[in-house]
Formats: C-alpha cells, structure tokens, sequence
C-alpha cells in the first residue's frame, strides 16, 4: 500500500480579476507528491509557478479544485488557520532569503516558533535553533546579522528557519536565483542532504541545472502540466562541487 | 504569539529609529508634562492656601456684624454694630461649641521704651489663642479674670516686639495705648502674612472687656470668632448660631454674617483652580496632538516594514499577530513618552515650588490618569495603522520593495 501523498492536488484553478479580464493563472491542475520527494516545478514566466507555488504554500486559495496537505482540506481554509498550516506544515524558502536585517540569524530562526499555536519555552527555542543552524554549518554564526554574511550564508540561515518548526514539506521558491554558480551548488548540496533524511521538499525554478539536482520534474505551460517526469541523469552536488573546483584548478594552472 | 517577545519585537523596531522615536514621543512627553506639571503647581497653590486656613483653624466660624443686605442697604461685613458681648456669651453656650472669642479691632499708635508703632489693637477673650492656633512664645494669655476685671493686660505680637523691644524681652514691660498703661503678659508665637499679605504678627491682643470700656468706648463687638468641635459639626453649629441671633435680635433679616474658613478658602482656591482647569485643557490637546504624530509615524512604519509583515506573515503570523505587534509599538512609544513627561513635569514643577516657595504637592491621582490616557492614545492612534499593518496580504507584502 503506497503512502498517504504529502500533497494532493485535485483539479486546482486559479482566476484571477484584474478588471474586465478574467486571468486564468492555473487551469485544471492534479499532481500527488509523497513523502520523501524532490520536485522542481518549472516554466517560464507567466506558465503560472508562481501561482501554483503560492498556493501550495497556503498563502492563497484556489478559485477551483481541492488542495489536500497532509490529509488536511487546504482549498476551504480561512485566513487564520491558513497561517497555522503555514506555521507548522510548511518551511518557506525564497529568492531573496527573506531575513529580517538588524536581526541575528538565531533570532531570524527561533521567528516561526514566536507563531507556534502551543507555546515553546525561550530554552527550547534556542536550542532548536541552534540545532537547526548547525544542520545548515552555521552554528557559529548564530550571532551574525544578515549584512555580515555572504548570499549563501544568508539562504542558509533562510533554510534553516524553514526547517525549525519540523515542517511537513519544504517549498522553495527559486533559492539559488540570487547566488552564484558554486554557492548555488552549495545549496542545492544541502537540499540533497536533507531530502535524504527524508524531508519533502518542492522547488519552484526556471533553470534545467538547478532542476536536475532535485528527482522528479513537473513543467508548467499556460497553467497546465505539460511534463511530468523523474529526472534522467540526475547531478549530485558533491560531484558537481568537485568538478567545478578542479576546473577552476586548471584555469589557474593555464594562468601561471 | 507571546506578549514578551512582542514587547521585544517592538523595542527592537523602536531602538532601531532612535531619533525618530524620540521625536514621536515629543508630543506626548510635552503634553503630559505640561499636565502633570501645571496640575502639581495648581495643587501646590492650593496647599498653601489650605494650609493658611488651617493656621487660622478650620472649624472655626466668625459670625461678622452687618449683612450684604441690611436694611434694604447693601453694607458689608462688619458695616452695622449689631452684635453685643452678650450675643458671644450666648453662643458660647450652644451645642458643639468649644470655644468663643468676642472681637474688637482697632489701630491704635502704641508707645514703649520711647519708640512708637501704629499696629492692630484687638480685644479679645482667653480662648483666641486656641481659637486661631496660635501659640504663646513667652509669658501667657491674659486671664478670665483680666477679662472681668477690665485688666490693663496686654499680649503682643513678635513684629510688635520687635519694634518696640529690640533686643529686649518684652515680657513685663509697660506699653501705653491712648497713654494707658498695658503690662505686656505675653508674646504670641509667629505666625507670618496671612493670605491676604497682611504680617499677622504685627497685633496686640488685650481683653475685649479693656478694650471697650478703656481703649474705645463701644457697646458693639466686631465679629464673634467661634470653634465648633470638629468640622463635621460646622454646617450644624452656623444653623444653631444664625438661628439663636435672629430669635436674640428679633429682626426677620439677618443683620449679621456667619461664614466659615471652609469658604473663605474656597473662594481663594477657586481662581488657582480655575487658572490649573485651564491649563489642564491646553495640555490635554496637546496630548492629543502627540497622538496623532504617533499613528501618522506607525503609518509611516508600517508601509516601510510591509516586507517584514510578508515575512513574518509567511512563517505562520497571524492577522491578530501583527496588529499586537504594531499596537504594542504605538503603546510602548505613548507609554515612554508619559513616563518621561510625567518626570519633566515634576521636575519643572518642583523647581517653580521651589523657586516660589510653594509647598510641593505630588498629583498621584493625575499621575495615573496621564499614564492611563497615554497608553489609551497609544492604544487609539496605534490601532488604525495596526489594523492596516493586520490586513495586508503575505503575497502582495512579500513582493513588496
């Protein structure tokens, strides 16, 4: 008997109205994702990613169709418990990290468990924080603001946020869109590990490199699923790293 | 969302603006202060007032001869000599009434150890000292049988002593009115300038039985100075005092006057209370206006943190979430601000007390109603930017630059 998926889409419509035009941003989506996935969403602007994301994220309803998270009814929510699903079942990543500045990265972490319906003692989130910063190798930057670290520190520190409240899925939106090549392996790196420890884990991007990292591939076209299919070949970020280092070797060998 | 972690939340927002918050704080800190400060010196004027009255002796009632009234003829206090010794003898006899003194007043050139002084001569009886609270420095007050026997005693005041005694002791030495000769028995202790500014301590009390048969030759008395037993009684004694001199005077208007220091003190109050009312008011609007700076800076504060209420909406915030968390800002700005203008205003008003040599009052009760109105200003002006802050959409705010 196959699992329970983590998220089942049933025939999801978006509309949006914008005047007298209707904007039909998905039209008819169903998807399932069980848990242990590794999804990259893609298509170009305007395909409706953003759309999809934002509603698989429980930041917006669908117009149309039911959206099941872990066997909870997500479409018919209200504002309220939707914030709740966001703050217990979903770790956000965004483009462009998201931190909040003047803030220490502890404390960007422990900002989820400020929100938790059951309240968790000043004690346990601090050390689920810290927990959750030394799964991402920042443990001994807990103390550093996020204008004292590099883009890939910072998206680090966003992921170990999205991770501290023990979500059911991790949902990130174009995480490496705001890094460079090596730091966006890097964290594609650290994606990989923790999709191997079993967390789900849904990317929305526009790039095939980024997407080959991840294990199964949905592309959108116009608000509909136009492919659907695991990833053939795909990279692992330690061998990518590798490859890449040993290039850069060689250009300064050619150099000197 | 703990209430701990807003306040934190809201402290860290607020230190990260120093100035700005300050600035926001402005209007309540003036108004508060000009509040707390004007309420205090108002107090303190009315202290010292009351503390004036009390010296005189609060359940003290003086029946004055003449009434505004008299005859169809608007006089005066004290324009009709319509009260006899004979009346004070027969209040003294009432209910409640502990003490009574018939008064006389007169100015008279008093002369001793060749030097001159035109002062108050008073007769009295023996209880004007208890009457008044006032005490005998030196010697002691005539007596009941000075009264009687017409005794050319005489107790005087310090600023007497000191014109007509310097560097004497007064006590035993002879002073002459109308060329009478007075042995001085006593020497009253100082009581400064009343509240009319007039020096209290310049008197001399004699025997009202001497000073109307020897000093003036009349049959009427002043006033009739009266202490009730306490000053729950007053109301009840000035009924049974006016009541007894009309059925005494058999005249169906009253020709005299009964009032006690209660209303004196009243009247005088009432202007320093008016001015402090006032004051009070302008305050008050300005305490208003500090308002308004507070939701227009919260405004302010919430467009530029639209990003923040995404992100914090994002991770699981609710809408209620954030309208505490920019309510408590708003309140916590209001709060310090009263705080910090409760402590100007004292501290200006303790230096006007102190300048003026006022009594220093401390308005507790206004000191509650300022905290209390400024967290509700705070509270007021904090909710609609709050409110606008809570209704924000996470996608719209997330996008937000």
């Amino acid at each position: 008997m196959p699992p329970n998926p983590v998220i089942k889409l049933d025939a999801i419509h978006k509309v949006y109205h914008t005047g007298e035009v209707d904007v039909h941003a998905v039209r008819g989506i169903s998807l399932e994702i069980f848990p242990g996935a590794f999804v990259a969403i893609m298509g170009s602007s305007g395909s409706g990613k953003s759309t999809l994301m934002n509603m698989i994220g429980a930041l917006d309803r669908p117009t149309g169709g039911h959206y099941w998270l872990d066997g909870i009814d997500v479409s018919t929510l209200g504002r309220d418990a939707l914030a709740d699903v966001r703050n217990e079942k979903i770790g956000f990543v965004f483009q462009g990290f998201n931190l909040l500045s003047r803030t220490s990265a502890r404390e960007n972490v422990e900002m989820p468990m400020l929100y938790h319906r059951h309240r968790i003692s000043a004690a346990e989130q601090h050390a689920r924080a810290m927990t959750a910063l030394e799964l991402v190798g920042l443990g001994p930057r807990a103390g550093h603001h996020p204008n004292q670290l590099s883009g890939g520190q910072q998206q680090r520190v966003a992921i170990a946020r999205a991770l501290v409240n023990r979500p059911t899925l991790l949902l990130a939106d174009e995480p490496t869109g705001n890094l460079d090549s090596q730091t966006s392996i890097e964290i594609m790196g650290v994606f990989q590990k923790l999709n191997d420890q079993g967390i789900t884990i849904i990317m929305v991007t526009h790039e095939l490199d980024v997407a080959r990292y991840t294990k199964r591939m949905v592309i959108l076209r116009d608000g509909q699923i136009v492919t659907d299919e695991l990833v053939p070949n795909r990279s692992d970020a330690e061998t990518e790293l590798r490859k890449l280092r040993t290039a850069q070797q060689a250009v300064k060998l050619a150099d000197a | 969302m703990r209430i701990f972690a807003s306040l934190r939340i809201a402290g860290r927002a607020l230190l990260r603006n120093k100035m700005r918050s300050l600035l926001t704080m402005l209007g309540v800190i003036i108004g508060v202060g000009a509040v707390i400060g004007s309420v205090s010196l108002t107090s303190g004027a009315t202290k010292q007032v009351e503390d004036q009255v009390s010296s005189l002796g609060e359940s003290v009632i003086t029946v004055f001869s003449g009434n505004f009234t008299s005859g169809g003829m608007r006089g005066g206090w004290g324009s009709a000599p319509t009260l006899t010794v004979a009346d004070a003898d027969a209040i003294a006899s009432l209910k409640n009434v502990v003490a009574i003194s018939a008064e006389v007043r007169d100015r008279e050139q008093v002369l001793a150890n060749g030097l001159n002084w035109n002062t108050q001569v008073m007769g009295e009886s023996t209880d004007y000292p208890q009457i008044r609270n006032w005490t005998i420095a030196a010697g002691s007050m005539f007596s009941e049988q000075d009264v009687r026997a017409l005794a050319k005693s005489a107790v005087i005041g310090k600023t007497v002593a000191d014109e007509l005694f310097p560097n004497e002791n007064p006590i035993g030495q002879t002073i002459r009115i109308r060329n009478l000769p007075f042995l001085v028995v006593g020497l009253l202790g100082s009581k400064g300038f009343n509240l009319f500014g007039q020096d209290q301590d310049d008197v001399v009390v004699v025997p009202y039985s001497s000073h109307m048969h020897r000093i003036t030759t009349r049959t009427f008395v002043n006033d009739i100075l009266v202490e009730a037993a306490n000053d729950k009684v007053i109301d009840a004694v000035q009924q049974d005092i006016t009541d007894l001199l009309l059925a005494r005077h058999r005249s169906k208007e009253q020709d005299f006057t009964v009032r006690n220091q209660l209303e004196l003190m009243q009247a005088v109050t009432a202007t320093s209370r008016t001015m402090g009312f006032l004051l009070a008011g302008v305050a008050a609007v300005s305490l208003v206006v500090g308002g308004i700076g507070i939701m227009n800076i919260m405004l302010v504060s919430v467009t530029e943190r639209t990003r923040e209420i995404g992100i914090r909406m994002a991770v699981g915030a609710r809408a209620a979430d954030i309208l505490v968390q920019f309510l408590i800002e708003a309140v916590t700005l209001s709060a310090i601000g009263g705080v910090i203008g409760i402590a100007l205003g004292m501290g200006f008003s303790t230096m006007i007390a102190h300048i003026q040599h006022l009594p220093m009052v401390t308005p507790v009760t206004w000191i509650v109603i300022a905290v209390v109105s400024s967290a509700v200003i705070g509270i007021i002006s904090g909710f609609y930017p709050a409110w606008k802050a809570s209704k924000l959409d996470p996608i719209d705010a997330l996008r937000y630059e």
